[in-house]
């Protein structure tokens, strides 16, 4: 490429006004049901500002948000290793996929919440029961984005890097890696969007702390601008890591996908 | 003489023989060819040339120190620009970044790439194109010995005669010796030295033809006669009979 870097950059957050303008719409929308239903159903967006502004300042937000990212990364690491290595040798061997396969849909059909339920039996109201419950509801999806990379990687590519005699650690930096991270890449994005929500989910009905945490005392507190407030953390949370963390480096990977057919301009500015 | 020797080649698949006690000679310099209908174990005996195959039974010699393939499909990596690609088979032998990049650069130009394709990935070059940077590719890394599996079948007329042209320049210019994987007679007539016809299914020589005339003097009218002096070859046309029915 020949765009310098900088400019790439500045074109990235020159494409954040679209983001920006959908989000306004959305407050719009917010307010005007505020201004139908009233407070106690939807309080005012300015008030739900105000008060995530008053909650961070008594230092509430801060240790609570540190504490469900703690979670929920500690869980989905858990669930990259575990799916990535059983992922890996259910797309290298056939036999390992028959026996693997069915246990991970399995896995995938049992409700998050129900597994929030066991872990607390299993674990008591800690972090490690809230970590668990991520590991095992994202483990699946990992695992099935694993094992299709590994299954589809192209065998006249492998011969070719033969043929040119390859050592090994190029034959997987520049032949295998490339291919398996356009299919493990999704499954990992939607793996830690999934991992947020469970992570908070667990939280709330553990006690554990976090995000859930104070969901639920502005449960019994009927305080629903309180927990808008902490809906607006969550969500802080979630844009951050998708438009700091996801896109940056889903552009990074795709920029060989660049007007390829059916998957619109990749490489142009816009979110 | 320095060249290829393969002496009482044969190779099986399972219970499958695809080539049964092949014996050739290629002197260094020239073009030959293994020409045959689909399925007569051409590409095995390319793969067992050039060591991605052990032979069952036989033996090949060869002085040559590089063998590089040319396939019929490029087997560009997608997620790498053109010139990336083309340095590819340097980065394979521990040639640094900015050298290996110099050296696609060249190449590009010798196979007729404009340096601004460099930058571009597979999926955005044309099918001539990407075959283009598959050559270079396979030049790149100083080959002695060319191993071309049916490397202009996908292309069209008017492309795969320029690509023709190129390679066989290539090749005189450099002094390589290659050897020619084909089902198309008038591609062997138009490129080979030497040619060897195989029988089908199981692979074995059915006839061996030389052709001294220069590679200049190829045009269409001698192209067209020498196919025509090669099939009144009885052994020629009955192994082929599968291609020209």
């Amino acid at each position: 490429m020949s765009r310098s870097r900088a400019a790439r950059i500045l074109d990235y957050v020159w494409g954040g006004w679209g983001a920006g303008a959908s989000l306004l719409l959305l407050t719009a929308l917010w307010e005007a049901g505020h201004g139908a239903y009233g407070t106690l159903v939807l309080p005012a967006p300015r008030d739900t500002f105000a008060a995530l502004w008053t909650m961070s300042e008594a230092g509430k937000v801060l240790p609570a948000v540190l504490e469900t990212s703690r979670n929920a990364l500690g869980g989905f690491l858990a669930a990259t290793l575990a799916g990535g290595v059983l992922g890996a040798a259910a797309g290298a061997s056939d036999m390992m996929r028959r026996l693997l396969q069915p246990i991970a849909t399995l896995l995938l059909g049992i409700p998050a919440i129900a597994w929030v339920v066991l872990s607390l039996l299993w674990f008591g109201g800690t972090g490690l029961a809230v970590m668990f419950t991520v590991l095992i509801t994202t483990a699946p999806i990992v695992f099935a984005g694993t094992a299709q990379g590994v299954r589809t990687l192209d065998g006249s590519l492998r011969r070719m890097a033969l043929a040119f005699r390859v050592p090994a650690p190029v034959l997987l930096w520049d032949v295998y890696l490339p291919h398996m991270l356009s299919y493990l890449f999704p499954a990992l994005a939607a793996g830690l969007a999934l991992s947020w929500k469970v992570t908070v989910m667990a939280e709330l009905l553990s006690g554990a702390g976090g995000i859930g945490d104070g969901l639920a005392s502005a449960r019994v507190q009927v305080d629903t601008v309180k927990a808008m407030a902490w809906v607006l953390a969550v969500v802080g949370l979630l844009l951050a890591v998708e438009y700091l963390l996801l896109e940056p480096v889903r552009r990074h990977l795709q920029v060989w996908r660049r007007e390829m057919p059916g998957t619109g301009a990749a490489g142009t500015g816009g979110f | 003489m320095p060249g290829l020797e393969i002496r009482g080649l044969s190779h099986s698949f399972g219970p499958q023989t695809v080539v049964e006690d092949l014996s050739f000679s290629l002197p260094q310099g020239e073009v030959g060819c293994l020409l045959g209908p689909s399925g007569c174990g051409k590409t095995t005996v390319l793969s067992m040339v050039g060591g991605l195959l052990l032979p069952a039974a036989g033996t090949i010699d060869h002085s040559f120190r590089h063998p590089v393939f040319v396939f019929q499909d490029p087997c560009l990596l997608p997620w790498r620009d053109a010139r990336d690609n083309i340095a590819f088979g340097l980065k394979a032998m521990g040639v640094g970044r900015r050298q290996r990049l110099e050296r696609a650069d060249r190449l590009m130009e010798i196979v007729g790439l404009a340096s601004d394709d460099g930058a571009k990935f597979p999926h955005e070059l044309s099918g001539g194109m990407r075959q283009r940077v598959a050559l270079a590719r396979a030049l790149a890394v100083e080959p002695d010995l060319l191993l071309l599996d049916e490397p202009f079948s996908a292309l069209d007329v008017g492309l795969r005669r320029q690509m023709q042209s190129l390679v066989r320049r290539l090749i005189a210019e450099r002094n390589l010796t290659a050897l020619l994987v084909t089902h198309d007679l008038a591609e062997a007539v138009r490129l080979a030295d030497r040619i060897l016809v195989l029988s089908p299914s199981p692979g074995r020589v059915a006839a061996r033809h030389h052709i001294p005339e220069p590679f200049v003097q190829r045009d269409d009218g001698f192209v067209h006669c020498m196919v025509n002096r090669l099939l009144a070859d009885p052994a020629t046309a009955q192994a082929l009979a599968v291609e020209l029915s």
